[in-house]
């Protein structure tokens, strides 16, 4: 197992939290922070490969901006100055916006996100774009058609996706956190296959607005980081209602960073799904949810077993909504305002076609075939609505369950990080890595991955709890517990 | 459930508007053909009576103000279009021949 080595820099090591503890006392200054981080990126890059782009100069610049801001005493928050790194589906106005698609290659976000926006209120820098498969389709990051993802911990496996790059740079000390989105566990799986933390809020809770859509009533932006405390505080830069997106949740949100070592006024009860314990968990994954439930349980909580019984039809579910809603939202990419175009065309309708054909590289082909099939005359009732109406009955289950536990238990991922190049052909099988995370997102719910005890091999393992709509500071307490 | 042993992978491809290769075709078609016998397991599950969910969570006619705010300039539009001429995006021609 070849890993990457640790930094050298004590800085790298360092939390968000813990960093901007620093700048405050004068420790460091916000140059020497990004000065480092860039440093690690030159060095060890080369190899990770999570980042598409970095524009040094830009950084450097921003970071002594927060540091003349700092010393003037109007510092825009506790993080003024600290980097954050940016998935490439995430719009930072004036950089590539490429979702690491040859179709959008050459795109340039011409304004930001909701979420980049706030960071920037913040004080945040946006710093990079991170790689990912492409327009946020796979598990594995294989499916960038612009560069290739290793797995810190071991170069010879996949990083996870498809936020595998936001994954891999934490993992890796090249940025202290990160933003993903995610669809089907595209946050919280290549956390687990990095050792990193995780969390997909409620649906609504953070703002689409400036995220490339790929299927909308499911993806969601969230935070990546390498301790439960750091992704509770970028979730309260990034939380809140946006007009620009009429999905985002009216309710102001809570501080979620607040009072995170508090203990529950009762135990907490917490289900261990038994559905999500049984053929396929690989032992060494399982024996990561032993220890976790043997540590949740000495800190006082109660462990219950319950039941959902739909949960084998996820997977179906899923892959027929996303692809439905993929084959409608990606085709705005004709070749005709942005995007590439194909060269020797014969009319409009043949542009569309070359450009399509020439642009999308395999996977996002069969999704879109796919969706584009299940919504057609004659099957759209079969699998479209069908899937729609299952949708609702494993959304019951959840609600079933929380009406006994305050949270669930279930391993991130059925496998430690598999092997680049494993499962390229077989999109089933790829798709099967997804199986424990797709529910949360059918059913809009909030979830983190935290790392678990690793294999005897060293390979991490991922701890999934998922929580009621909104509940995302009680995950955060509970995932804490764990950490 | 649809019986998925037949996919017209021209048909799919055309509604999809996307140029596929011989070889592509037969890919996908054979992985299509694996994905849909997999579906079929939705069929298992009653679902008389039972509501499709559109959306996780509910929530109905959120509307923002009707309110000019600010929009892009033409250039900031037209900045990643892949072939402009003036004002304007340049596409091939869309109209038949008298």
């Amino acid at each position: 197992m070849s890993a990457i080595p640790p930094p050298s820099n004590p800085i790298l090591f360092l939390s968000a939290c813990e960093i901007a503890a620093g700048l405050k006392l004068g420790d460091f200054s916000a140059r020497e922070v990004n000065e480092a981080f860039l440093a690690r990126i030159q060095a060890v890059d080369g190899e990770v490969g999570a980042f598409l782009q970095i524009d040094r100069e830009d950084i450097l610049s921003a970071a002594d901006a927060a540091d003349e801001r700092r010393r003037a005493g109007e510092a825009r928050s506790a993080f003024d100055g600290i980097p954050v790194g940016m998935k490439d589906v995430i719009a930072v106005k004036g950089q590539p916006l490429t979702c690491a698609s040859r179709m959008l290659a050459n795109f340039v976000a011409p304004y930001d996100a909701t979420v980049t926006t706030r960071l920037r209120a913040a004080g945040l820098i946006p710093a990079g774009r991170l790689n990912m498969d492409e327009f946020a389709m796979g598990s594995s990051t294989e499916n960038s058609a612009l560069g290739k993802t290793r797995n810190p911990v071991d170069l010879s496996r996949a990083p996870g996706g498809s936020s595998g790059g936001s994954a891999a740079a934490v993992a890796a000390h090249e940025m202290p956190w990160t933003l993903g989105s995610d669809t089907g566990g595209s946050i919280r799986q290549p956390a687990a296959f990095c050792g990193v933390v995780g969390l997909k809020p409620t649906y609504g809770r953070v703002s689409r607005y400036g995220l490339v859509a790929y299927a909308s009533s499911l993806d969601q932006i969230g935070p990546m980081g390498r301790t439960v405390d750091d992704v509770a505080a970028l979730l309260d830069l990034l939380a809140g209602p946006d007009p620009k997106d009429s999905t985002s949740w009216p309710d102001p949100p809570p501080v979620f960073s607040r009072d995170l070592g508090e203990a529950p006024t009762r135990p907490w009860r917490i289900g261990l799904p038994k559905e999500c314990f049984g053929e396929g968990l690989d032992p060494d994954v399982r024996a990561a949810v032993d220890q976790a439930i043997a540590t949740l349980t000495a800190q006082g909580c109660e462990i219950v077993d319950v039941s959902l019984p739909h949960s084998e039809l996820a997977i179906p579910v899923y892959y027929v909504i996303a692809t439905a809603e993929a084959s409608a939202n990606l085709a705005r990419y004709d070749g005709v305002r942005y995007g590439h175009r194909a060269a020797d065309v014969s009319d409009a309708i043949d542009l569309y076609f070359k450009s399509r054909g020439e642009g999308f590289g395999p996977e996002v082909k069969r999704r879109v075939l796919l969706g584009a099939y299940v919504l057609s005359s004659g099957y759209k009732d079969a699998y479209y609505i069908r899937a729609q109406k299952v949708r609702s009955l494993i959304r019951k289950d959840f609600t079933d369950a929380f009406s006994t536990v305050d949270a669930l238990l279930t391993p991130t991922t059925p496998t430690p990080a598999f092997p680049l190049g494993e499962k390229t052909s077989d999109p089933l099988a790829m798709y099967l890595a997804d199986i424990y995370t797709i529910a949360a997102n059918l059913a809009g719910l909030p979830a983190i991955s935290v790392p678990g005890k690793p294999t005897p091999a060293g390979l991490p393992t991922g701890l999934q709890l998922l929580a009621p709509h909104w509940e995302e500071h009680r995950l955060l307490r509970i995932a804490r517990l764990l950490a | 459930m649809p019986d998925p042993t037949h996919i017209d992978i021209d048909y799919v491809a055309r509604l999809a508007r996307i140029s596929l290769t011989p070889e592509e075709k037969e890919t996908y078609a054979h992985q299509l053909h694996d994905v849909l016998v997999y579906f079929e397991r939705l069929g298992s599950v009653d679902v008389e009576g039972v509501e499709p969910s559109a959306h996780p969570v509910e929530r109905v006619n959120a509307l923002r103000a009707d309110e000019p705010g600010p929009a892009f300039s033409p250039e900031e539009a037209l900045a990643n279009a892949p072939a402009r001429r003036a004002q304007q995006i340049v596409v091939p021609k869309v109209v038949e021949e008298a």
